[in-house]
């Protein structure tokens, strides 16, 4: 009986009340998805705005609340628990062979407070004075002035901050706890390292945020002055307590969606990964260095020049475990029989986009640069490029390589690619514009812009058409797959981990009896092994 | 699961308990009496007092003595990392 | 299924340990703001804490830290089956934390009456930095109260469930790890005592 058929009484209550790992992964798979649909058409509704230089459609303070409800959602509804709580929750203990994680029920309770999280972002919109206009970082003092309903939204933030972090005490006593038989940490795959990398970000970045946000609550509510100059405190010291968690925040998005390509590369290039325990502390160097760099973020707040000198050389160190991984995929690839199904081509996107993301993060963390390019458009285009190019493309990637095993289904590959074509150019017009905008010195958040920049916010936005048809599609073909794919093979790709062992979709006990692991994972090519 | 792993952690004897509850009221004594002398000298046991206190706390009360390397490991990253965010933003504040 | 999984013994000490982490860097946020802001404003900071009643800080110190030996004791009685006993001390320790609430009540009250409240109109007329020491003062050891008022229920939970034998030698992480959370709680109070009331 598989995970997916009628249990006990049926019905919804049998879904959110499950503590089954791969159940609870759809519950967060659903409510994420409908969120950044919502997103997404708030991005579509700010693009539709620059289609005029100025009032047009929509009025200047709701496009500030736009902005902030985009990134909001975006950010702490969609990337930060997007692959972990999806496809960790699904794969984690599949990949290492367990029955479920350590905690089944703290892990039904993470998605609760998701769901409450969430419920309480949607209302901040549409009670009190009005919708956030904050931008998503709340940065004081203007988060402290600003008459919206900021404190309901960051506390929102606050309870998915508390969500995050269940989930990642989670995984981590699941990675320690749980392995099957033989499951040696080198024999783990290396979506299950990153996850675990990603875990300790989690549990020691998160109460950062929350506690900074609860400040912001108190200090609008009490006004206790700890961020207000005029009581003797220090506005600058938000943006620490802020990007103490957020830099990290970016390595809990983006180190997931690596793990997810470290599975994808070798499975379609027939080829065992190149570099396996490289890439495996890579993951944990990330973790590490990445929490030690925030300050990049603040270069221009006036931080003292010693503090701004050591945080861009930790910037560029950082970089180093990144390319580490992004030099093993390609040496995966070299002389490969690449099968480029779907989720390959979307996964050799993500290579593609994230590094052009990651490239132009080293030329910002360059002090003079800096100065230059922050808080311009410039920004706003590198890190879609991280976030979406990187994140976003590594989700569809997952999802197109592990929906067979999810659902039981296969989908048909053909509109798959169709929306690729349609991504890629979109993608690239939309952000790669907004680059070359920020670099010609278009600021970001304004509402109007100046008539040379017209051109390019109209390709920008044309962009934005291109790209959210191919995500039409590519949802689209999803939808038509659940209701009438053809049942799915138990391993339709030829993959090596554990979750091709089992049938698609798996047994709601996954294993019935527990796995015994003898050998590394993605054992293509033995003899490259020895 | 493995019925070979025990259900229970370390028994540490009262007596020691007792011992290090006497040694905590001590420093407290100690941190009291300092900062009544003078200022700096305030400042110098509250740096050096508070760890230890904190210290015994952690080592006897909460059994890291008497854990193996994983959680003892664990206690230093979390605790380094604490440390770190902090000295690093030192960096900034104190050279402005 | 679950069950099983529970009776992961150091499964449920590793997840404890990491929720203890995350309440260290919550905690640590508001360190990092007062280490800060005493740099920032050394003498207002001095001047403000000697407002605060440094002997309500140290009975308060003196209660938690007994009240951390008594459930280490309870866990040391109920490992060595002596339940009787092990429950009696969580019961004591669960007291004790209500003891040090009280304290805090009274402590509070006072200063509330004497018009030292977040927000009113005399911290706002504070020099800057004062005002700022009261802040950082109400928000953290009312957090820390927070904390207090949680673990009391825990404990009072835990005393319960080790008088009806559902806590008992050999299967007793429940207790050991209220403990560890109790601990936690002590030790941010370790920290409390000298940087706001002995700062004076």
């Amino acid at each position: 009986m598989s995970y997916l058929d009628r249990q006990g009484q049926g019905g919804l209550s049998s879904w959110i009340f499950s503590t089954d790992h791969k159940r609870v992964s759809l519950l967060y798979l659903t409510l994420m998805t409908v969120f950044f649909w919502v997103a997404v058409g708030i991005g579509i509704a700010m693009r539709l705005k620059h289609l005029s230089g100025s009032d047009f459609l929509i009025s200047a303070r709701t496009y500030n609340a736009l902005f902030t409800v985009h990134g909001v959602i975006m950010v702490f509804l969609f990337v930060i628990p997007g692959l972990p709580a999806v496809f960790g929750n699904f794969f984690l203990p599949v990949l290492i062979g367990a029955k479920d994680v350590s905690f089944p029920r703290l892990n039904l309770l993470s998605w609760w407070l998701f769901l409450t999280g969430a419920c309480l972002a949607l209302l901040s919109l549409f009670t009190g004075p009005g919708a956030p206009d904050t931008g998503w970082t709340f940065y004081v003092p203007f988060s402290l002035r600003t008459g919206t309903n900021v404190s309901l939204a960051v506390f929102a933030a606050f309870v998915l901050g508390f969500s995050s972090i269940l989930t990642g005490i989670n995984f981590i006593t699941t990675v320690h706890r749980m392995r099957c038989e033989g499951m040696t940490w080198h024999r783990m795959p290396l979506f299950v390292w990153a996850i675990y990398s990603t875990g300790w970000i989690q549990v020691l970045a998160t109460p950062i945020i929350g506690i900074t946000l609860l400040l912001v609550i108190l200090e609008r509510a009490f006004g206790i002055g700890v961020f207000d100059p005029a009581r003797g405190g220090d506005p600058v010291l938000y943006q620490h307590l802020f990007w103490i968690y957020s830099h990290p925040a970016v390595y809990i998005m983006i180190v997931p969606a690596m793990g997810a390509i470290t599975e994808i590369i070798p499975t379609f290039a027939r080829r065992c990964i190149f570099g396996y325990k490289a890439i495996a502390y890579s993951s944990l160097a990330i973790a590490g260095l990445g929490s030690l760099v925030w300050a990049h973020h603040m270069f221009t707040s006036g931080m003292a020049d010693l503090a701004n000198i050591i945080f861009s050389l930790l910037t560029f160190l950082v970089a180093v475990p990144s390319a580490i991984k992004v030099f093993n995929w390609t040496a995966t690839l070299y002389k490969g029989s690449t099968d480029m199904q779907p989720a390959m081509l979307y996964a050799l996107t993500f290579v593609f986009l994230f590094a052009i993301g990651g490239l132009t993060g080293v030329m910002q963390g360059a002090l003079g640069l800096n100065v230059h390019l922050h808080d311009t458009y410039w920004i706003v285009g590198h890190f879609h490029y991280v976030m979406f190019g990187g994140t976003g493309f590594a989700f569809f990637a997952a999802l197109l390589y592990w929906f067979p095993k999810m659902f039981g289904r296969q989908y048909d590959p053909k509109p798959a690619y169709a929306a690729w074509v349609l991504m890629f150019l979109g993608f690239n017009m939309l952000y790669g514009s907004f680059m070359v905008l920020g670099y010609m010195g278009m600021p970001r958040r304004y509402f109007a812009h100046l008539p040379q920049f017209h051109s390019l916010h109209l390709a920008a936005t044309i962009g934005s058409w291109a790209l959210v048809s191919g995500l039409a599609v590519l949802f689209g073909n999803f939808l038509i797959a659940l209701k009438r794919g053809a049942p799915a093979e138990s391993n339709p790709w030829g993959g090596k981990t554990l979750e091709w062992t089992l049938p698609s979709p798996p047994a709601a006990e996954n294993f019935h009896t527990p796995p015994v692991v003898t050998e590394a994972p993605y054992s293509y090519n033995p003899k490259a092994r020895a | 699961m493995n019925d070979m792993e025990h259900g229970q952690g370390h028994i540490v004897e009262a007596a020691i308990l007792l011992k290090v509850w006497g040694a905590l009221l001590a420093l407290t004594g100690l941190l009291v009496g300092a900062s009544l002398v003078s200022p700096t000298l305030a400042v110098a046991a509250m740096l050096t007092l508070t760890p230890i206190k904190a210290w015994l706390v952690l080592y006897y009360f909460m059994h890291i003595k008497y854990e193996g390397p994983l959680l003892r490991g664990m206690v230093l990253i979390a605790l380094s990392v604490l440390v770190i965010f902090i000295g690093m933003m030192f960096l900034d504040l104190a050279f402005r | 299924m679950s069950e099983a999984v529970h009776s992961d013994y150091q499964g449920a000490k590793i997840g404890m340990w990491l929720f203890l982490f995350t309440e260290l860097m919550l905690f640590g946020g508001l360190f990092l703001l007062y280490s800060a802001y005493r740099m920032l404003h050394p003498e207002e900071f001095h001047h403000a804490s000697q407002e605060l009643n440094a002997v309500i800080g140290v009975a308060n110190t003196l209660v938690l830290l007994t009240s951390s030996l008594f459930i280490a004791m309870a866990l040391t009685a109920v490992q060595q089956g002596r339940h009787e006993a092990g429950g009696r001390w969580a019961a004591l320790c669960a007291g004790l934390g209500g003891l040090f609430l009280v304290n805090k009540g009274f402590e509070w009250a006072a200063k509330f009456h004497h018009g030292i409240y977040p927000g009113s109109s005399l911290v706002k007329a504070m020099p800057p930095g004062e005002g700022l020491f009261f802040g950082l003062y109400f928000t953290m050891t009312g957090l820390h109260a927070l904390h207090v008022l949680i673990g009391v229920i825990l404990l009072a939970v835990v005393a319960l469930l080790v008088k009806r034998g559902r806590v008992r030698q050999g299967d007793c992480v429940l207790l050991e790890n209220s403990g560890l959370y109790w601990h936690l709680v002590d030790v941010i109070w370790i920290f409390l005592l000298p940087l706001f009331y002995l700062a004076a």
